[in-house]
C-alpha cells in the first residue's frame, strides 16, 4: 500500500519535469548529416551526371523500389534513360548508397515527403537529380576509375599508374 | 412562474454540466496523462487543444456504425443506452448547492446505489449480445468485479449514513458544515474511492476492458457512436463518483467565502474536478491488477475493513448518545 502511494507521488512529481516532446513544425529536430532520408542523384564536380546505370543499387535494394534503364550517349558513357524510385516502398535502409560505385545515389537529411496520393511518392529522374555533388564534393568517378573517358586516357587519373604493358617482359 | 423557470434551469444545468465535463474529460484526461508522462498531449486543435473534443466528435460520428451479423441486435443496440441512462439518472439526486438539485429525495443515497448497480446490466448485456469471446470474457469479468465491489461500496457509505442519520444527500452535506466527513470517516472515504474506481472500470481495475489481454473487453464489437456512448458513459460515471465523493465526504458545497449559490457551486465544481484529477493521476501511475488479486483484495481486505469501519462508527455514535 505504501509503495503504491509512493508510486503515485513520484508520478505526480513528473508533472513538473521537463517535457520530452519536440514540438515538431515549430521546433525542428536535429538531423545528422548522415541521416538516411530522401534520396537524390548527384552530379560530379564538372556538372555531369554521376550515375553510370550499373544497376547495382537496384540489385541491392531489399524492397525492389528502384527501377532504371541504361542508355549510352554519343561519347560512349552510360547513363540512366530513366531512373525511378518508389518512395512508398523505400525503407530508407541506405543499401543503395552503399552499393553505388560512383557515389551518385545519396540519402539526405530530409524526411518531409508526405503526399496525399501514393503516385506522388514515385520520384522520376528529374525529381531525384540535384545540381551539386552532394556529400562528396571533389569525387569524380571517371578521374579515378581507370577507364578512358572523353577528357582523359587510361592511367591519367589522379593517383593512377600508367597501364601495365602486357606484352613487355618487365613489370 | 419564476419557481418553475428556476426548476427548468436546474434540470437543464444538470443535464448539460455532466455531459460538458465528460466531453471535456476526453481532452482533459489526455492532457493530464501527458502532464504526468513528460509529454504535452493534444495541444494543436484550438487554444491548448480544447477543440480536440470537437475533432474527435466529428471523427467518431462519421465512422460506420456497424452491428456484427452474429450479434443479438436489439440487446446490442440497447446496452450502450443503459449505461448512459443509469449513470445520468444518479445526477438527479445530487445536491450541488443549497436548493440546486433536480430531486432532493430522502432516499437519495439508496437511489444512487440502485442506479450504479443498474449500469452492470449495460456491461453484461453488451458482452453477451456481442457474441464474441473477448467481449464475453470482458463482461463476465466485469460482472464479477462490479458485483463484489458494490457490496462494500454500499457498506462503506453506511458510516456516513449512521453519522448523519439520513439517506438525504442534502441533509448529509448540511451535517458536514463543521467538519467534513473525510476526517471521521477516512476509511469509508478510502473504500468508497477504491470502489468508485472499480465501478467505473478505471485503471487499476480496468479488467473488463484490459486492452492488452482482451482487445477492448466488453465493447470489442462496438464502433462509431455506440462505442462513443460507452466511452462517454465511463466519463460521466467518473464525474458522478467524483461528485458523490464530494457530497458524502468533502462537504459538498461548503467552503470558505460568501454563502451565495454561485460560490457554493464553484466549490462543488472545484472539489469534483480535483477528485477527477486524482482519478487520472492514479490511472497514470498504477498497473492493472490480476483477476484473483482483484477478488482477493475486494473480499478479504475491503469488505472486512468496511464492516469494521461501520461497527466502530456505530459504536461511537451510540456511545456519544
Ligand atoms: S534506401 Fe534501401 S529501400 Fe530505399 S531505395 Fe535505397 S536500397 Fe532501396
Ligand atoms: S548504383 Fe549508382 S551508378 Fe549504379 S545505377 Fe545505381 S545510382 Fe547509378
Amino acid at each position: 500500500m505504501l509503495s503504491l502511494l509512493r508510486t503515485i507521488w513520484s508520478v505526480f512529481l513528473h508533472a513538473f519535469a521537463r517535457r520530452a516532446t519536440v514540438q515538431y513544425p515549430e521546433q525542428r529536430p536535429y538531423l545528422a548529416p548522415r541521416w538516411r532520408g530522401r534520396i537524390v542523384l548527384t552530379r560530379s564536380p564538372d556538372g555531369r551526371e554521376r550515375c553510370v546505370a550499373c544497376y547495382l543499387c537496384a540489385v541491392a535494394c531489399p524492397v525492389d523500389c528502384i527501377a532504371l534503364q541504361r542508355a549510352v550517349d554519343a561519347e560512349g558513357r552510360h547513363y540512366p534513360a530513366f531512373f525511378r524510385i518508389n518512395f512508398s516502398r523505400c525503407i530508407f535502409c541506405g543499401f543503395c548508397e552503399e552499393a553505388c560505385p560512383t557515389c551518385a545515389i545519396q540519402l539526405t537529411p530530409d524526411f518531409e515527403m508526405a503526399e496525399y496520393h501514393r503516385e506522388g511518392l514515385v520520384y522520376e529522374k528529374e525529381d531525384l537529380l540535384i545540381s551539386g555533388p552532394g556529400k562528396y564534393h571533389a569525387y569524380d568517378y571517371y578521374h579515378v576509375a581507370g577507364i578512358a573517358a572523353a577528357d582523359k586516357d587510361k592511367g591519367e587519373a589522379e593517383g593512377e599508374r600508367p597501364p601495365v604493358d602486357t606484352r613487355g617482359l618487365l613489370p | 412562474m419564476p419557481e418553475l423557470l428556476r426548476y427548468l434551469l436546474v434540470i437543464l444545468g444538470v443535464v448539460l454540466a455532466p455531459l460538458t465535463i465528460a466531453a471535456g474529460l476526453t481532452w482533459g484526461e489526455r492532457r493530464l496523462l501527458a502532464l504526468f508522462q513528460d509529454r504535452y498531449g493534444p495541444n494543436r486543435v484550438g487554444p491548448a487543444g480544447v477543440l480536440q473534443v470537437l475533432a474527435d466528435m466529428i471523427k467518431i460520428l462519421t465512422k460506420e456504425d456497424w452491428v456484427p451479423p452474429f450479434a443479438d441486435r436489439p440487446v446490442f443496440v440497447l446496452a450502450p443506452a443503459i449505461i448512459i441512462i443509469a449513470t445520468y439518472l444518479s445526477f438527479a439526486v445530487i445536491v450541488f448547492a443549497p436548493g440546486i438539485a433536480v430531486a432532493e429525495l430522502n432516499i437519495g443515497l439508496l437511489f444512487f446505489l440502485a442506479m450504479s448497480s443498474l449500469s452492470v446490466y449495460s456491461v453484461a448485456l453488451a458482452g453477451w449480445a456481442s457474441n464474441s469471446k473477448y467481449a464475453l470474457l470482458g463482461s463476465l469479468r466485469s460482472i464479477g468485479q462490479m458485483l463484489s465491489y458494490e457490496v462494500f461500496m454500499g457498506l462503506s457509505l453506511m458510516g456516513v449514513v449512521v453519522m448523519a442519520g439520513t439517506f438525504d444527500l442534502g441533509a448529509i452535506v448540511r451535517a458536514q458544515a463543521g467538519l467534513w466527513y473525510i476526517v471521521p470517516q477516512f476509511i469509508g472515504f478510502f473504500i468508497f474511492f477504491i470502489a468508485g474506481l472499480a465501478e467505473t472500470r478505471r485503471i487499476p481495475f480496468d479488467l473488463p476492458e484490459a486492452e492488452s489481454e482482451l482487445v477492448a473487453g466488453f465493447h470489442t464489437e462496438y464502433s462509431g457512436m455506440k462505442f462513443a456512448m460507452f466511452f462517454l458513459g465511463e466519463y460521466v460515471a467518473i464525474t458522478l463518483f467524483a461528485a458523490m465523493l464530494t457530497v458524502l465526504f468533502l462537504g459538498g458545497w461548503h467552503g470558505p467565502g460568501s454563502q451565495s449559490t454561485l460560490v457554493a457551486l464553484g466549490w462543488f465544481l472545484l472539489k469534483t474536478l480535483a477528485l477527477i484529477a486524482v482519478f487520472i493521476l492514479i490511472r497514470a501511475s498504477l498497473p492493472r491488477l490480476r483477476y484473483d488479486q482483484l477478488m482477493e483484495f475486494g473480499w478479504k481486505v475491503m469488505l472486512p475493513l468496511s464492516l469494521v469501519n461501520l461497527l466502530v462508527t456505530g459504536a461511537v455514535v451510540l456511545w456519544r448518545g
